[in-house]
C-alpha cells in the first residue's frame, strides 16, 4: 500500500476552498494532490448561493479583484456576473441592507439607492411590493457547480492531481511534521498538509491535536424552473439570498438552519425539509412576477460554523507543516481570495495582500468550554406540533 | 438549556392531519393496503395524484404522455368520475370511510436521519388544486407509487405522440383518454407486450412492435400479438418519425416506415422510487427488479424506520407485471406490518413471491440506447428540458447558453474528466444541465445512465443513481407556499443570524468569548 506516490502539498478536501488553495499552488508551480472523499465540490461547495459580496471579510478587496478574472485564470467557465441588486420590502430591511453598503463604501466600492419604480426597471420579476433598493457596483454571482469542476480541471492542467473517493483515516507524523496522510487507499507522503474539509476539518484536526472550534448545521435552498433572463442575475433581498441563473432558474435561500452532528463518516444523507414552503413564500414576495414559477427542486447541505461565524486561515502550532482553513460557512464566494491566501500561507508563512489576524485560530483561546451550549448549538430539540 | 433563536429549533411545523398510516398511490398494491389498513383498525388516508393537472401532464410528469392526453383531460371532475368507473375497488373504500384523496401528490417524505432531527414523526408533503401544499403526520406511510417509462431517444422523440407504454395504459385504462388510433411499441419484453394487450383491449390499434435484438424478448406474448395482426419486427431500431402539426404520423426503421399516429416506449418499466429515494431511503441496483429499488425488509420496510414500499415501485417483473395478485399481496403485506408496527394486530411476515432470476436487463436497456441513441444518425436531445443532447452529455460539454468554445476536455476520456471511479451522473447533471429540467430528468435519466455505462463499459447497475430531491413533482411558487409557524416569520434571517459573523473586520474583538457577545455590535444581516 506504500506505492502511492505523495506530493510536496497534500490538501484534504475537495471542496471549494481546498481546490482554490490547490489550483493557487499549482499554477505557483508546486506539485499538489488534493484528496477528496466523494467527488468535488458535492457537499456545502456546490450547494449555495453563489454570491461574491463579501464587504465583511478582510478577503473582500481581493474577492472584488479576482473574480472578473477567474474564467481566464482557470481556463473554464464560472458563470461570473459582476453587480448585484439588494431589494428591501420594508423599511427595516433596507436599514439592515443599508449597512452593507456603509461596510462596501468605507472600502472604497460604490453602491446607489434605488427607489421602486428604479428597483422595477431593473429587475422586471419585482413588483408593486418594493420599498427600496440597493445597486452594488461590486459583488456579483457565479455557478457553484462550474466553478468547483473549474478548479479542479485547472489543478490537473497545471499537472496538480485531485483523488475522488478517498477517505482520511489518519496521519503519520515526525517531530513536529506530518509527514503522511493514512487513507482507506494506503498512505500518501507530504512535505506540507493543508487542511480544508468543512465540517470534517476540526475532527482531522484533532487526530493532530488541534482544537478548531466548530459545529454543523444544515441549511437550505430550492430551484425554479428557467424563466427569461432578467438583466442581472445578483438579486437578493426580503430575508432571502440567491440568485437568477444564467440558465434562468431562480436559486434561494435562507431562514432557519438545524444544528446536527458532524458525521464521524462523511456521505450520509443531505435531506432538505418542508421549509422549501417557507422559501418559496418569500421569493413570491420578493419577486412576484414569478409566483407561477414552479419549484422543480431543493437542496440541503452541511455547513461548519466557528463559533463567531467566522473563517480560520492559520498555521496550527505546534506543527511546522501544516495549514487549516475553514470559512465557516461563507466559503463560496471568497474562494478565489481564500485559497489564494492559503496557498500563501503554505508557501511563505504569511498572506501579503490581506490582514489575516481577525481569522487566526488563536481568538478562539479564551473561550468557554462550553460554548456550543451557550450558544444553543447542540442538536435536538424537536418541533412542537 | 439555550436555544439558538436562529435555527428550528422550538418551531413548530404547521401539520393538517395527523393519521396513523398513509398510504401513497392508489393501484392494486396502494388499494389493498389501505383496505387491508382500515380492516384491521387504523385510520387510514390514501392519496393518488391522478387525475394529474393538465399542465403537470405537459411537463411529462410523473410519466411521459408525450402530448397524446386527449382534451377530455383538462375535465378534472370527469376524469375523477372516469377513475373511480376503471378502479371499482376504489369505490368501495370510500365507502367504507376511508379518506381517499385523489387529484393530490405527494411532494416530498420527511423522516428524522442523520442530518435532520426537526420532525415531530413522519411527514408527507401533500398538494392538490384547492389548498396548495400541505403536510400530514402519519405513524406508517406505504409507497405504493408504481413504474413509469425509460426515455429512449431517436431524432422526433420530442414531438407530440412519442409517449410512455404504461403512460398510454395509464391513458387509455384509467382515463379513457389516449389520442391515439395507430401506435408502434418499442420493447418486446412483458411489461411492453402487456401494456400493448391492454392498449388492444381499450381499442387502439397496435400495429407493430419494434425489437433491436434478433428476437422478441418474450416469445410467447409476441406470438399472441402476432396473432391478432401485430407486425414483430426484430433487430431494427427507430432511425426517425414522420410528423405533421399534430405531432407524429409515421415511425422510420433503417429500410422501411410505419404508419402510425404514436410511437410507445416500452424499453424499460422503471420502478418510481422518487419519493423515497429524496427521503433519504437507501436504494440499490437490483436487475431482477428492474432497476433501482429501495432495500426492504420482510415487513417492506425501506431504511426508513416506518416507511415501506409495495407493488411496482419495491421491484418489477414479468409474474408481477401479469398478475395484479402479486402487488396486492405486498400492499397487504405492507399493511400488516404497519398494523404490527402501531400495536394494532399481530400478524407474522407474509412469505412474499420474489423474482426469478432474470435475462440481464442492464444489457438490453445499453443495446436499445446503442441501437438508437449513439447510432442515431442525426443530433436529437436526451435531456428534453435542457436540450442536451448524448454527444454534449459524454464529451461534459458546459451548457450551450455559455456559447463556449469547445474547451480541452474534449480529447479526454469520460473517467478521465470526471475523475476517479464510475462516472457520476449527478456530476454529469451538474455539469452539462442534462436531467436539471421540469420534468425532473424522468425522461433522460435511464438513457444517461446506459450511455455513461457504454462509453466506461461498465455494467448498467455500476452507474450510480442520479438522486431525487423533493418536491418530486413540480409545483408553483405560490401553491409550494404551506402553512406556516408564524414563530419562523419572526426569526427569519437570510443567514444564521450570528451576531458577530458579519461585523466588519476592522471592527470584531481580538479574543472572542460568547460572554463578549453580551455587547452588541451593528452587523449587517446577509
Amino acid at each position: 500500500m506504500s506505492a502511492n506516490k505523495g506530493a510536496s502539498v497534500v490538501v484534504i478536501g475537495g471542496g471549494v476552498t481546498g481546490l482554490s488553495t490547490a489550483f493557487w499552488l499549482a499554477e505557483a508551480g508546486v506539485d499538489v494532490l488534493v484528496l477528496e472523499r466523494g467527488i468535488v465540490g458535492w457537499e456545502a461547495s456546490g450547494r449555495n448561493g453563489g454570491g461574491c459580496s463579501h464587504h465583511h471579510s478582510p478577503l473582500f478587496a481581493e474577492e472584488q479583484r479576482l473574480w472578473p478574472m477567474m474564467d481566464q485564470l482557470l481556463g473554464y467557465p464560472t458563470e461570473f456576473v459582476p453587480n448585484r441588486i439588494r431589494i428591501a420590502l420594508s423599511p427595516d430591511q433596507y436599514t439592515l441592507y443599508g449597512r452593507a453598503v456603509v461596510n462596501a463604501r468605507k472600502q472604497g466600492f460604490h453602491a446607489d439607492e434605488l427607489d421602486p419604480q428604479q428597483v422595477r426597471d431593473l429587475v422586471p420579476l419585482a413588483g408593486d411590493n418594493v420599498f427600496a433598493g440597493h445597486y452594488y457596483h461590486f459583488g456579483g454571482h457565479a455557478n457553484p457547480h462550474r466553478t468547483v469542476q473549474a478548479y479542479a480541471w485547472a489543478i490537473r492542467d497545471r499537472g496538480g492531481r485531485v483523488k475522488q473517493h478517498v477517505t482520511v483515516t489518519g496521519f503519520q507524523r515526525a517531530g513536529d511534521r506530518v509527514t503522511a496522510v493514512e487513507t482507506d487507499q494506503g498512505s500518501f507522503g507530504c512535505d506540507h498538509l493543508v487542511i480544508a474539509a468543512g465540517p470534517q476539518t476540526s475532527r482531522l484536526a484533532a487526530l493532530l491535536e488541534v482544537d478548531i472550534p466548530m459545529r454543523a448545521a444544515r441549511a437550505e435552498m430550492i430551484v425554479t424552473e428557467p424563466l427569461p433572463l432578467m438583466p442581472l442575475g445578483g438579486i437578493d433581498g426580503n430575508g432571502l439570498y440567491g440568485r437568477q441563473t444564467l440558465r434562468g432558474n431562480l436559486a434561494y435561500g435562507g431562514g432557519p438552519h438545524e444544528w446536527v452532528e458532524t458525521e464521524d463518516l462523511p456521505g450520509g444523507p443531505r435531506p432538505s425539509t418542508p421549509l422549501s414552503g417557507s422559501i418559496a413564500k418569500r421569493l413570491a414576495q420578493l419577486l412576484p412576477k414569478a409566483a407561477h414559477a414552479r419549484v422543480i427542486r431543493s437542496w440541503g447541505g452541511i455547513i461548519e460554523n466557528t463559533p463567531d461565524g467566522r473563517p480560520v486561515l492559520d498555521r496550527p502550532a505546534p506543527w511546522a507543516n501544516l495549514t487549516a482553513g475553514s470559512l465557516s460557512g461563507v466559503g463560496f464566494g471568497l474562494s478565489p481570495a481564500s485559497g489564494r491566501a492559503l496557498a500563501q500561507l503554505v508557501t511563505d508563512g504569511a498572506c501579503d495582500f490581506a490582514d489575516l489576524s481577525s481569522l487566526r485560530l488563536d481568538r478562539f483561546s479564551q473561550l468557554e468550554p462550553n460554548w456550543a451550549e451557550l450558544q444553543g448549538w447542540l442538536p435536538g430539540g424537536l418541533a412542537t406540533v | 438549556m439555550t436555544i439558538d433563536p436562529r435555527s428550528v429549533t422550538g418551531k413548530r411545523l404547521e401539520i393538517a392531519h395527523h393519521i396513523q398510516v398513509l398510504v401513497i398511490g392508489a393501484g392494486p398494491a396502494g388499494i389493498s393496503a389501505a383496505r387491508r389498513a382500515h380492516q384491521g383498525g387504523a385510520d387510514v388516508m390514501l392519496v393518488d395524484e391522478n387525475p394529474v393537472p393538465f399542465d403537470v401532464m405537459g411537463e411529462s410528469v410523473p410519466q411521459i404522455w408525450g402530448g397524446r392526453m386527449g382534451g377530455q383531460v383538462r375535465n378534472r371532475n370527469a376524469m375523477t368520475e372516469r377513475m373511480l368507473e376503471a378502479r371499482p375497488d376504489l369505490v368501495e373504500l370510500f365507502e367504507l370511510g376511508v379518506d381517499v384523496r385523489l387529484g393530490t401528490a405527494c411532494w416530498g417524505l420527511f423522516s428524522n436521519q442523520p442530518n435532520l432531527g426537526w420532525m415531530p414523526g413522519l411527514v408527507a408533503g401533500l398538494i392538490d388544486d384547492e389548498q396548495g401544499s400541505y403536510h400530514v403526520r402519519a405513524d406508517q406511510i406505504i409507497v405504493a407509487t408504481g413504474r413509469r417509462d425509460m426515455g429512449l431517444a431517436f431524432p422526433g422523440w420530442d414531438l407530440p405522440g412519442v409517449l410512455g407504454a404504461s403512460a398510454a395504459a395509464t391513458l387509455a385504462g384509467l382515463y379513457g383518454a389516449f389520442d391515439g388510433k395507430r401506435a408502434v411499441i418499442l420493447g418486446s419484453g412483458p411489461e411492453a407486450l402487456l401494456a400493448a394487450q391492454d392498449l388492444m383491449a381499450a381499442g387502439v390499434q397496435i400495429t407493430a412492435v419494434v425489437e433491436q435484438a434478433a428476437s422478441p424478448l418474450a416469445p410467447q406474448l409476441a406470438a399472441g400479438l402476432q396473432a391478432h395482426g401485430v407486425e414483430i419486427i426484430c433487430g431494427q431500431a427507430p432511425r426517425g418519425v414522420n410528423s405533421d402539426a399534430g405531432g407524429v404520423t409515421g415511425l422510420i426503421l433503417r429500410d422501411r416506415q410505419i404508419d402510425c399516429d404514436s410511437v410507445l416506449l416500452g424499453v424499460g418499466a422503471v420502478p418510481m422510487i422518487d419519493l423515497l429515494q429524496a427521503a433519504g431511503a437507501r436504494c440499490g441496483f437490483d436487475n431482477d427488479r428492474s432497476g433501482f429499488v429501495p432495500t426492504l425488509d420482510k415487513g417492506l420496510q425501506t431504511t426508513l424506520a416506518g416507511i415501506r414500499a409495495a407493488g411496482d415501485c419495491a421491484g418489477i417483473w414479468a409474474a408481477k407485471s401479469a398478475d395484479p395478485a402479486l402487488a396486492r399481496s405486498e400492499g397487504e403485506a405492507a399493511a400488516n406490518a404497519a398494523l404490527a408496527a402501531i400495536g394494532l394486530s399481530k400478524h407474522a411476515p407474509a412469505d412474499l413471491a420474489t423474482p426469478p432470476h432474470a435475462p440481464d436487463m442492464g444489457r438490453y436497456r445499453k443495446d436499445w440506447v446503442r441501437a438508437t441513441v449513439v447510432e442515431a444518425l442525426a443530433e436529437m436531445p436526451v435531456c428534453q428540458c435542457e436540450e442536451v443532447t448524448a454527444r454534449e452529455i459524454l464529451e461534459v460539454r458546459p451548457p450551450r447558453y455559455l456559447k463556449m468554445p469547445p474547451v480541452a476536455n474534449e480529447t479526454r476520456s469520460l473517467t478521465q474528466i470526471l475523475g476517479d471511479g464510475p462516472p457520476d451522473p449527478d456530476q454529469v447533471k451538474r455539469l452539462t444541465r442534462a436531467g436539471m429540467g421540469p420534468c425532473q430528468g424522468r425522461r433522460c435519466r435511464e438513457q444517461i445512465q446506459a450511455l455513461l455505462a457504454l462509453q466506461e463499459d461498465l455494467a448498467l447497475g455500476a452507474v450510480p443513481l442520479a438522486g431525487y430531491r423533493s418536491p418530486v413533482r413540480p409545483m408553483t411558487l405560490t401553491a409550494a407556499t404551506a402553512p406556516e409557524d408564524p414563530a419562523i416569520a419572526e426569526i427569519w434571517d437570510s443567514w444564521f443570524g450570528m451576531p458577530r459573523q458579519w461585523v466588519p473586520f476592522w471592527d470584531v474583538e481580538p479574543k472572542y468569548t460568547v460572554a463578549a457577545l453580551a455587547t452588541e455590535k451593528e452587523h449587517v444581516s446577509e
